[in-house]
Order: C-alpha cells, then sequence, then structure tokens
C-alpha cells in the first residue's frame, strides 16, 4: 500500500499543499515587519553618506527631522501626488531616461531648517551579475560627491562585492566632482588598484579583479547623473 | 556519517528523561559532536564565526530546524513512502528553513543580513539530513526531539567556542564588548582570525584538543 504509485502521489501533492499553506501564511503574517525593516534600512543607508552614524543614534528621529523626501521628473519639476514610498525603483531604472520618476531625498541643517546641506540620489543600475544600487549625496553645490553607498544583488563576494562591504571603496568617492564646468562628466571607477587619482576629481582607484562590477558602477552613475542632470542644474544656479 | 545509527527502541514506561534520552542530548556534545567528530556542517562553521553573536543565532537557527524537522519526520515516519523519503525530508527542511529564515528577517534584520545566504544554506546542512535519515526515521518523536537539541547544541557548542576566539583574538571583543579597551589596554586585532582561514586554524585546534580529550580514533 505505502509503496504504490497512487498513494505516493497522493503523499506528495497533500505535502505539498501542507507546506505551501504554511509558507504563505508566514509570509503574510510576517510581511510588515519585514518591510518596516527594509524601510529603516533604506533610511539608514541615506543617512549613512552624509553622516557618520554611531549604533545609539535613533535613525528614525534625524531623518524625520533632517531629510526631506519628493520626487521630481526628468524635467527636474517636483510632481505632486507622487507617492515616494511607492516608487520601485528597479522598475523605473528600465524606463527611458525622459520618463522615470526620480526621488530626491535632500538633507537639511541641524541648526537652520530649511537650508539643504546635501542632496541624496538614488541610482540603480547593473552590475556583473545582477541589479546594483545606491545613494550618492552630493554637497549643497550639486557638483561635488559627499559620500556615496552602494549595494548589489549578486556581486563576486570579495570582488565586486566589495561595493557595498569595503567602506574604503565607498570612501574613495568622496569629494569627487561630476561636472566640469556645466559639463556633465561622472566619476569613473578605474582599471586596476592601488593608483593615485587623488588629483584627478572625475577618477577614483579601481577593484582589482572586479573591473566588470567597476563598469556597471560607472554606467550607473553616468546614467542617473543623466537622469538628474535638469534637476540638478536648475537647483544648482 | 553517525555512527550510532540509532535503533533506540522506547518503551512506553520510560520516563521522558531516562539515561538512554539523556544520552541523545549530551554524546552530541562530546563523544558524538555533529562537527569535530562526525565531521558534518563545517562550512557554516568556518563561516558564521567571525562574531559570537552571529554565532548564537546561527546556533539557535539550526537547533530549531533539527528539532521542528526531526520532529515532523519522525511523526510522519510510518506514512512515508520509502521511495520518496528523501524527498520528502529536503522538503520539511526547506519548510523549517524559509520560515525561521523569514522570522529572523522580520525580528532580526540586521542578524539575518549578516546570516544572508547561510541561513538558506542550513537546507543543505549535512547535519539536519543526516539526523533525519539516521535517527528521526527510526524513532518516536520524543527521543527525535532530543536528538535534535542535542545536536543543534553539539553544532552551537563548537561555533560558540571557535567564535569565542576569532572575535577574542581578531577582534578583541566579546559580543562586540571591547575587552581590551575597557581594561584600559591598546590591541591590535589578529586580521588572520577574521578570514575564514583563521577559522580552519581554531576548527583544527579544537578537533585535536577534543579528540585528544575523549580518546576518539578514525578507523
Amino acid at each position: 500500500m505505502r509503496q504504490s504509485n497512487l498513494y505516493i502521489i497522493l503523499f506528495a501533492g497533500a505535502l505539498t499543499l501542507v507546506s505551501a499553506g504554511l509558507l504563505s501564511l508566514a509570509s503574510e503574517g510576517l510581511k510588515e515587519r519585514q518591510q518596516a525593516n527594509i524601510a529603516l534600512e533604506q533610511k539608514k543607508n541615506i543617512l549613512s553618506t552624509v553622516v557618520e552614524l554611531k549604533d545609539s543614534d535613533n535613525i528614525e528621529e534625524i531623518y524625520a527631522k533632517r531629510v526631506k523626501a519628493f520626487v521630481v521628473d526628468a524635467e527636474g519639476n517636483i510632481k505632486e501626488g507622487v507617492e515616494l514610498k511607492k516608487i520601485n525603483l528597479a522598475a523605473e531604472y528600465k524606463k527611458p531616461v525622459e520618463q522615470r520618476l526620480l526621488p530626491v531625498y535632500e538633507f537639511t541643517s541641524e541648526t537652520e531648517p530649511g537650508k539643504i546641506e546635501s542632496v541624496v540620489l538614488p541610482v540603480y543600475g547593473f552590475g556583473l551579475w545582477n541589479d546594483i544600487w545606491g545613494f550618492v549625496a552630493l554637497e549643497s553645490d550639486f557638483n561635488t560627491i559627499r559620500g556615496v553607498k552602494f549595494d548589489h544583488k549578486g556581486e563576486t563576494p570579495g570582488l565586486g562585492a566589495r561595493i557595498q562591504s569595503d567602506d574604503e571603496v565607498q570612501k574613495r568617492y568622496k569629494g569627487k566632482s561630476i561636472y566640469d564646468n556645466d559639463k556633465l562628466v561622472s566619476v569613473t571607477m578605474m582599471k586596476g588598484e592601488g593608483n593615485d587619482y587623488a588629483s584627478d576629481a572625475h577618477k577614483v582607484d579601481g577593484m582589482s579583479g572586479a573591473t566588470l562590477t567597476a563598469k556597471g558602477v560607472n554606467n550607473m552613475l553616468v546614467d542617473y547623473f543623466n537622469s538628474y542632470d535638469k534637476y540638478i542644474k536648475k537647483n544648482s544656479k | 556519517m553517525s555512527t550510532e545509527v540509532a535503533e533506540v527502541e522506547v518503551k512506553k514506561s520510560e520516563p521522558l528523561f531516562s539515561k538512554r534520552n539523556k544520552k541523545l542530548i549530551s554524546n552530541p556534545l562530546d563523544i558524538d559532536n555533529p562537527i569535530t567528530v562526525q565531521v558534518l556542517g563545517i562550512c557554516s562553521a568556518l563561516a558564521v564565526t567571525t562574531q559570537m553573536k552571529p554565532a548564537l543565532v546561527m546556533t539557535l537557527a539550526l537547533s530549531v530546524v533539527t528539532i521542528s524537522s526531526n520532529v515532523l519526520i519522525s511523526a510522519m515516519r510510518n506514512a512515508i513512502p520509502s521511495r520518496i523519503r528523501i524527498i520528502v525530508q529536503l522538503a520539511v527542511v526547506s519548510l523549517s528553513v524559509i520560515l525561521v529564515d523569514q522570522v529572523l528577517k522580520a525580528y532580526v534584520y540586521e542578524v539575518s543580513k549578516q546570516l544572508s545566504v547561510f541561513v538558506g544554506l542550513i537546507i543543505t546542512n549535512c547535519i539536519v539530513m543526516g539526523r533525519l535519515e539516521a535517527f528521526a526515521m527510526g524513532n518516536k518523536p520524543w527521543p527525535s526531539f532530543l536528538d535534535g537539541l542535542g545536536n543543534g547544541l553539539g553544532y552551537g557548542l563548537i561555533l560558540m567556542v571557535v567564535a569565542f576566539f576569532r572575535e577574542f583574538l581578531g577582534s578583541g571583543a566579546i559580543f562586540g564588548f571591547k575587552v581590551f579597551e575597557a581594561i584600559g589596554l591598546h590591541y591590535q586585532g589578529n586580521g588572520l582570525m577574521l578570514l575564514p582561514a583563521g577559522a580552519c586554524v581554531v576548527v583544527g585546534v579544537v578537533i585535536w584538543v577534543q579528540r585528544s580529550l575523549n580518546g576518539y580514533r578514525e578507523h
């Protein structure tokens, strides 16, 4: 009886149904908490591009007090009525530049509310194996990079994954400029590691063994600085 | 795999913590340790032991998985068609692992990010499948529960010992608490301990010490 094909099929079917039921129950039940965690993580990432965060810092409080978020279109005009939370960067990234909805996070001064200290722009692209994304913070001149925070889905650990895991790699972008006068040149991560690009405002040292991930990062930056170009030009004057 | 492919038939009158049942917990901690004696689950022992906190969470996660899948499989053992028993075991293990992963994501997000892929890889952890096949398929739920608990703890014990040395020597801290700074000494962390190679060394030493203590020899 226990060896008959019918019994085996029924047993497998029942097991599948029960497991699937339990899994969807867990997924639905825990969704809210998981999304709250992801939202907090995002706020933390945004803040970490502009300030050094300590473990004791209350992320929610600092974010609520100092970050003003809104959405612009490719023309640089503020889009009213678009809910920032509903914007899916992975989907926006696939659209042509003119149609993209672009979130902007303004970081205001602690002492003078209303004075913009920095502006944080999300970026999204494709690395060597899968999607990469991050935040780039520009100083109030809308040109100098104040900090970056990258993340990735499947870059090689120890090589391309260093864009996320190695703080030193992310610090290389600090102080670089994305414009040369009025011309957008972006910042390029070079091939090879250990070279000094301190004097060049548009180049940063590369990651050994991860040239293709670096290329992905470069493309991502150019692509998104282009998208934000009009917004930046409108506000930098 | 396990040397004691156990046919422990527990009689109805047997007390919950009989001598035999106690052994189910104590053996994996010492003479039948999954990591140091059976040499199973090494990969995660190397990967998640740079700090004690993730090691502790990994211990809990693996214990929950071994216990729940052991009990489930043991409860179903008379209904499982033997021709598909491995796939049934796999399904049950995956089910518990995904549930654990979801709970971690919801309640300890930071830690779950640190453990990242290793929670998912519990599915392929030899300890879990090994216990199901060697023990739960032939024993009642209660002994299987104890066996799962014992093996989870045995795995965790080694994990914590390795993590202690790696965090202490590597970053001069215990559970993130900087010991040397607290007593006013400067400590330059040993970078080797933070790399997987450091774990290999520590695991090797632990295996050596334990085997010379309990006299276990490979045959």
